[in-house]
């Protein structure tokens, strides 16, 4: 890790400052608050057309368009776009950086205010207050609103942005016709927290890591963050196919040593984790991982799942894969059956697919099918 | 669209709840959304059914008669539909008991084994019939609980639900001379069509 840069790099993210700033959950006033985001396509006369797509853990607001760090397409450059299944000739395509993110948004990364507001010349680094997967969608909620916007045609998101889009659902079902959580759960499993928990001690154990404050140093904890990365990846990935992937191949062996970098699997987990570090800050991942954690929308309505949308009027695409283990179809299906006893128009598909909980971020063309015609038939049914 | 399914569609009034439990490629409440301004559901077993149904723009889920009816609320709909499915149902009973739970009303469509072809076909060959209706062979049919009419009607009146109209048909839609009696129905039907509703 010794090519690693010692910081980020820099970039100018679009955004909006909302100077009264946003109450979080944890009880602090987080003032003032930034929202980074980016738009595709053109909002209608009616203000009807808009979707807010809300990203993954480690996803960011580039949705469709080169992301500025790495130089690499959009993460859903696939199915947005002119003429795709998010087709924004149609559709106002709106995608945010979440609240505790590290591409523009207030986060970690940004500086630290004091309870007035003021600057204290300093990032927040580890003292960034803990947030919930509810604040990131009450700091959504203000962009749109910003944008001009009562009602989205469609909030959809993946994995934590398919928490968020439940979230969203719940919390405001009036300003949500259609929602699409995909490869998602109402709650963070015992099992991914556990998963979480590794990545976070990987992070913690790291010299550079500087009890978090390594923005102080010039450093970064990049072998924990690193080492944080593999693990998480591997849980996004399944076991077929990472056998169809690499199998036991070696790489740069011609046989089984116990030297490193024996098998071709390893020097993948490798790459992932040293790219990762380039583009992301621990402490907005530590941040994240926590708000995934902490996430459970049975548990904030008594318990019951379906009262977090009693007499909702969105109608809901709920998908999974089967082989994704991070987010099993059990997992979509009792969203499902919590919609049904709320009587929600409610539709749910599992795809087959043998790529794990990755699959909705790849080429899938009966997930993009389906997500197509849902959105389609949303958009017909409100006239845009 | 299937007979059958132009039948029941021609018993829903406009505007209906409807919920169609093994709605296929969404035939039916694709045709109730357009037609009828229904707000049409669907459940369906099979994957690349309910995948294509969910793509054209239809409320489907991905799930069965047998686990997923309980998770309704009761009265949720008006009509719940059930066609050429309660003889593949794991307990049909109770797949009854929940359609009229949860929905005022139940359209069962479901082919009749008390045809005079199954009828004679079993007496005659002394193998299980195999016709137009019955096409698959014993070991590898989805069919577990075949009845005749006047096993449905039976159970019906065992578990105290009305019956507010029946009809028999065979494949080609002709519903003469059998129209006034069940037992004629019953030797002469090919498929059988209920509507049901809660005594009282």
């Amino acid at each position: 890790m010794s090519e690693a840069p010692a910081t980020l790099p820099a970039v100018d993210h679009q955004r909006v400052v909302f100077p009264e700033g946003l109450a979080l959950d944890s009880g602090v006033m987080l003032a003032p608050m930034a929202v980074a985001y980016r738009t595709y396509g053109a909002l209608n006369a009616a203000r009807s057309n808009a979707i807010l797509v809300c990203h993954a853990l480690t996803g960011d607001q580039y949705l469709a368009e080169t992301q500025p760090v790495t130089g690499k397409p959009g993460w859903w450059s696939s199915i947005v776009g002119p003429g795709k299944p998010i087709d924004t000739d149609r559709y106002f395509v709106i995608c945010a950086n979440v609240l505790g993110g590290c591409m523009g948004s207030t986060g970690p990364r940004e500086e630290m205010t004091d309870a007035n507001g003021r600057g204290l010349g300093r990032p927040w680094g580890i003292d960034f207050p803990a947030i919930t997967i509810a604040d990131m969608v009450r700091a959504q909620k203000k962009l749109v609103e910003y944008l001009g916007i009562e009602r989205l045609l469609a909030v959809i998101g993946g994995s934590m942005g398919g928490m968020q889009a439940l979230q969203w659902a719940a919390l405001y079902p009036r300003s949500v016709f259609a929602c699409a959580p995909i490869a998602t759960a109402a709650h963070h499993s015992a099992q991914n927290i556990a998963f979480h928990e590794v990545g976070r001690a990987a992070v913690h154990a790291d010299p550079d890591f500087c009890q978090g404050a390594y923005w102080k140093e010039g450093r970064i904890p990049a072998q924990g963050l690193s080492v944080a990365r593999m693990v998480a990846h591997i849980t996004y990935l399944s076991e077929s196919a990472l056998t169809r992937k690499f199998g036991r191949r070696l790489q740069g062996a011609k046989a089984l040593t116990f030297l490193e970098d024996v098998f071709a699997v390893e020097s993948y987990l490798r790459h992932q984790g040293s790219t990762f570090i380039r583009r992301f800050d621990a402490n907005s991942y530590l941040t994240i991982t926590r708000a995934m954690d902490y996430f459970d929308l049975a548990a904030d309505h008594g318990g019951d799942l379906s009262s977090a949308f009693r007499g909702t009027p969105t109608r809901f695409l709920v998908a999974s894969f089967s082989s994704d283990w991070l987010f099993p179809t059990a997992e979509s299906r009792a969203v499902t059956r919590a919609l049904n006893r709320a009587a929600a128009r409610v539709s749910f598909i599992e795809l087959e697919s043998d790529k794990g909980h990755d699959a909705f971020l790849l080429d899938e063309p009966e997930f993009h099918a389906a997500l197509g015609g849902f959105l389609s038939g949303s958009a017909d049914a409100v006239g845009v | 669209m299937r007979l059958d399914l132009r039948l029941i569609a021609e018993m829903i009034p406009d505007g209906a709840r409807v919920l169609d439990i093994g709605c296929g490629d969404g035939a039916l409440i694709g045709h109730l959304t357009q037609e009828k301004r229904a707000d049409a559901r669907g459940i369906e077993i099979d994957m690349k059914q309910a995948t294509q149904a969910v793509a054209a723009g239809l409320a489907v889920i991905h799930g069965d008669a047998d686990a997923d009816l309980e998770h309704y609320p009761d009265n949720a709909f008006d009509y719940v539909v059930l066609s050429r499915t309660l003889q593949a149902v794991e307990r049909p009973r109770e797949v009854l008991r929940q359609m009229l739970r949860i929905g005022t009303h139940a359209i069962v469509s479901f082919p009749n084994f008390g045809h005079w072809q199954m009828r004679w076909r079993l007496l005659w060959t002394g193998r299980m019939p195999d016709t137009e209706t019955w096409d698959r062979a014993w070991y590898e049919t989805p069919n577990i609980h075949p009845c005749t009419i006047l096993d449905f009607v039976a159970l019906c009146e065992a578990d105290g639900y009305q019956v507010n109209g029946w009809l028999a048909v065979d494949e080609h839609g002709s519903r003469a001379p059998w129209r006034e009696s069940l037992r004629l129905a019953n030797l002469f039907g090919e498929q059988a069509l209920f509507l049901l509703s809660r005594k009282g």
